[in-house]
């Protein structure tokens, strides 16, 4: 395994969490209800951008997450519109009693920015990486899920979590995230995936960092002669349903990756569509295997467990093979 | 502010009241916090018929006090306040609990008109107050942050992480009170979880502490008038209770934390709570001579 991060080689000019702050800036400018809180993180987060124009705007609690978000909810409630940040394993973990019982239940108009999810900040160790909030974060009522591709869509995500009332888990990367968008102008809307690539032989779904290798794998295929769909499913709640049973019925196979436990995520949420819309389909789910991960670079263990481009591939040709059986032709002796 | 004696007398009354009515909203409930939800009614009483500036009539009125019940199991008693105020129909109290009742053991905000958080799990009140109180001070409003707090429940760290943030931020704004009662769930506070030194604990947190007998309203007036007034150091105020205060039979018992009360039941507590302020009054108008 390289010894180097390659991301930082292919980083544009800023990394995913400064988008974030910049758009924040730019939300603050124009709604002094925007505030930003963060717990001893402000750097790290980039929610210490308002810091410069917005000194009294931003609020640093220390290190202690649970009074942060039970006292974003209380902020909430007496009208300002707070942004909460930290790691993704303290913002979905350290202080969940308190989003689930003061944000969620109360309804309250509270975002929550994770950032360093997944094993991007994969030297750190599992006390720093997060590969449990997307399966948490679905399960709180009122809360929606979103993992951005880059930082071009962390804007997009962060200005729909605006735009919309109650809470929002936005989950995205340290450092550096390779573009997949060359700009912010492409259509996002909440809810709604984005067909990345065009195929019917199998689909391939993915969000956050996974977004930019399910495409480069689709590359690869095509040399193979294998048309993948490639679905950027930056929205994780609510689903898109429609292109989920749309990539069933004209490709009747589905790969799903995620910077996450295969358990509880973006496969949990697309395999609970699958089968509750009862067409046939091969499904398999890319992510870490209910393991704690090893520690290295973000690259590195995304290959290690089999969910980096090459990965992807591998696993697409297996299921290519795969005879998918008509409901009619069900034999019994199979099992 | 003060107290009057006509105030006084129209407060006594009203706390009575609402301990009779928590009484009966716990029968018809089938069962409630109610040792917690008595020793904490004289000070609902002072907040929600003497200071907090509320207008029932706009539930929502930006400018409102706030008050975030942090023991928020005592629903069956704070309840009878919301309702009494006029907030709902008292009719609706013999729904507690009742499949559909918009009033549940612990009460939803969403659901409850006059209710400024949904508050249960123990420990979030504070870090909540906190957040409206630095809220309000930034939106330029003067509206003050009022927090019911339970004793046992300052076992959670995050009551102190609050406390820490209050003396950090000086948010003189939040009006903390603790019901120390000394009761919790299991036994007492200083058999299941010392707490004392407690007023030494908040000082050591940038508290300016005033303890206060908790079901004295001229002693807590005082305290409430102070801790409005304070700009320097946030004021927290400890009120000595009695858990199940009023009820002779359950009074001081943690085993009463939450119980049932049969018709006979609520019929004798109501008749004991009538002996205790008629006693309480007699006591009051005696030291003042």
């Amino acid at each position: 395994m390289a010894n180097l991060n390659y991301t930082m080689f292919d980083a544009e000019k800023m990394s995913t969490a400064e988008y974030y702050g910049k758009t924040l800036c730019e939300l603050a400018a124009k709604d002094s209800r925007v505030v930003g809180l963060s717990a001893d993180l402000a750097k790290s987060t980039k929610i210490g951008a308002l810091e410069k124009d917005f000194p009294e705007r931003i609020f640093n609690f220390g290190i202690a997450e649970q009074n942060m978000f039970a006292a974003a909810a209380g902020m909430a409630e007496v009208g300002l519109i707070p942004f909460v940040s930290t790691f993704a394993v303290f913002a979905s973990m350290r202080a969940l009693d308190q989003f689930h019982t003061d944000a969620c239940y109360q309804n309250m108009n509270v975002k929550v920015i994770a950032t360093h999810a997944g094993l991007s900040f994969g030297q750190a160790g599992s006390t720093h990486h997060c590969t449990e909030d997307i399966g948490i974060m679905r399960t709180m009522a009122n809360c929606r899920v979103i993992v951005p591709a880059d930082g071009r869509e962390t804007v997009n995500a962060v200005k729909a979590a605006y735009e919309n009332d109650g809470p929002f888990y936005i989950r995205i990367n340290r450092g550096y995230d390779m573009p997949v968008y060359p700009n912010s102008d492409y259509g996002f809307e909440l809810g709604k995936a984005i067909q990345m690539t065009d195929g019917t032989d199998l689909t391939i779904i993915a969000c956050g960092s996974c977004v930019i290798r399910a495409i480069a794998a689709a590359k690869q295929l095509e040399a193979d002669g294998i048309r993948a769909r490639v679905l950027n499913m930056h929205t994780i709640k609510p689903i898109d349903k429609e292109a989920i049973e749309k990539a069933v019925v004209e490709t009747k196979r589905i790969i799903t990756v995620e910077d996450h436990n295969i358990i509880g995520g973006l496969g949990s949420a697309v395999a609970e569509t699958v089968t509750e819309f009862g067409k046939t389909c091969v499904m398999r789910k890319l992510g870490v295997p209910d393991t704690f991960s090893i520690i290295g670079l973000h690259e590195d263990l995304m290959a290690e467990y089999g969910y980096d481009a090459n990965g992807i591939v591998k696993t697409a040709r297996e299921i290519i093979g795969i005879q998918v059986i008509d409901e009619e032709n069900w034999d019994d002796d199979d099992f | 502010m003060g107290l009057n004696k006509e105030e006084f007398l129209a407060l006594e009354n009203k706390a009575r009241e609402l301990r009779k009515l928590t009484v009966d909203t716990v029968m018809w409930a089938g069962g409630g916090h109610i040792g917690g939800a008595l020793s904490a009614i004289d000070i609902l009483t002072l907040l929600y018929y003497k200071y907090m500036n509320i207008d029932v009539s706009n539930p929502k009125w930006e400018d409102r006090d706030r008050f975030v019940l942090s023991k928020g199991h005592i629903g069956v008693g704070f309840a009878p306040v919301l309702a009494d105020k006029g907030f709902f129909d008292k009719e609706l109290l013999k729904t507690y609990n009742h499949t559909y009742s918009k009033l549940g053991m612990h009460l939803d905000k969403n659901k409850v008109v006059g209710l400024d958080a949904s508050t249960g799990s123990l420990g979030h009140g504070l870090s909540i107050a906190l957040g409206m109180a630095l809220g309000g001070r930034l939106l330029g409003k003067n509206f003050k942050a009022y927090c019911l707090l339970g004793d046992g429940e300052c076992n959670e760290g995050s009551v102190w992480e609050a406390a820490m943030a209050i003396a950090h931020f000086k948010a003189t704004n939040v009006i903390t009170i603790i019901d120390r009662n000394k009761c919790m769930i299991d036994g007492r506070t200083e058999d299941v979880m010392g707490l004392e030194p407690f007023a030494d604990k908040w000082e050591a947190f940038g508290f300016e502490v005033r303890t206060v007998d908790g079901h004295d309203l001229y002693a807590l007036t005082e305290v409430l008038d102070y801790a409005i007034k304070a700009q320097n150091k946030p004021v927290a105020i400890i009120a000595d209770t009695l858990k199940g205060c009023g009820v002779a039979d359950i009074q001081d018992d943690y085993r009463y934390h939450y119980a049932s009360v049969s018709e006979d039941a609520a019929a004798k507590y109501k008749k004991q709570i009538d002996e205790y302020h008629d006693k309480r009054l007699k006591l009051q108008e005696k030291s003042n001579g």
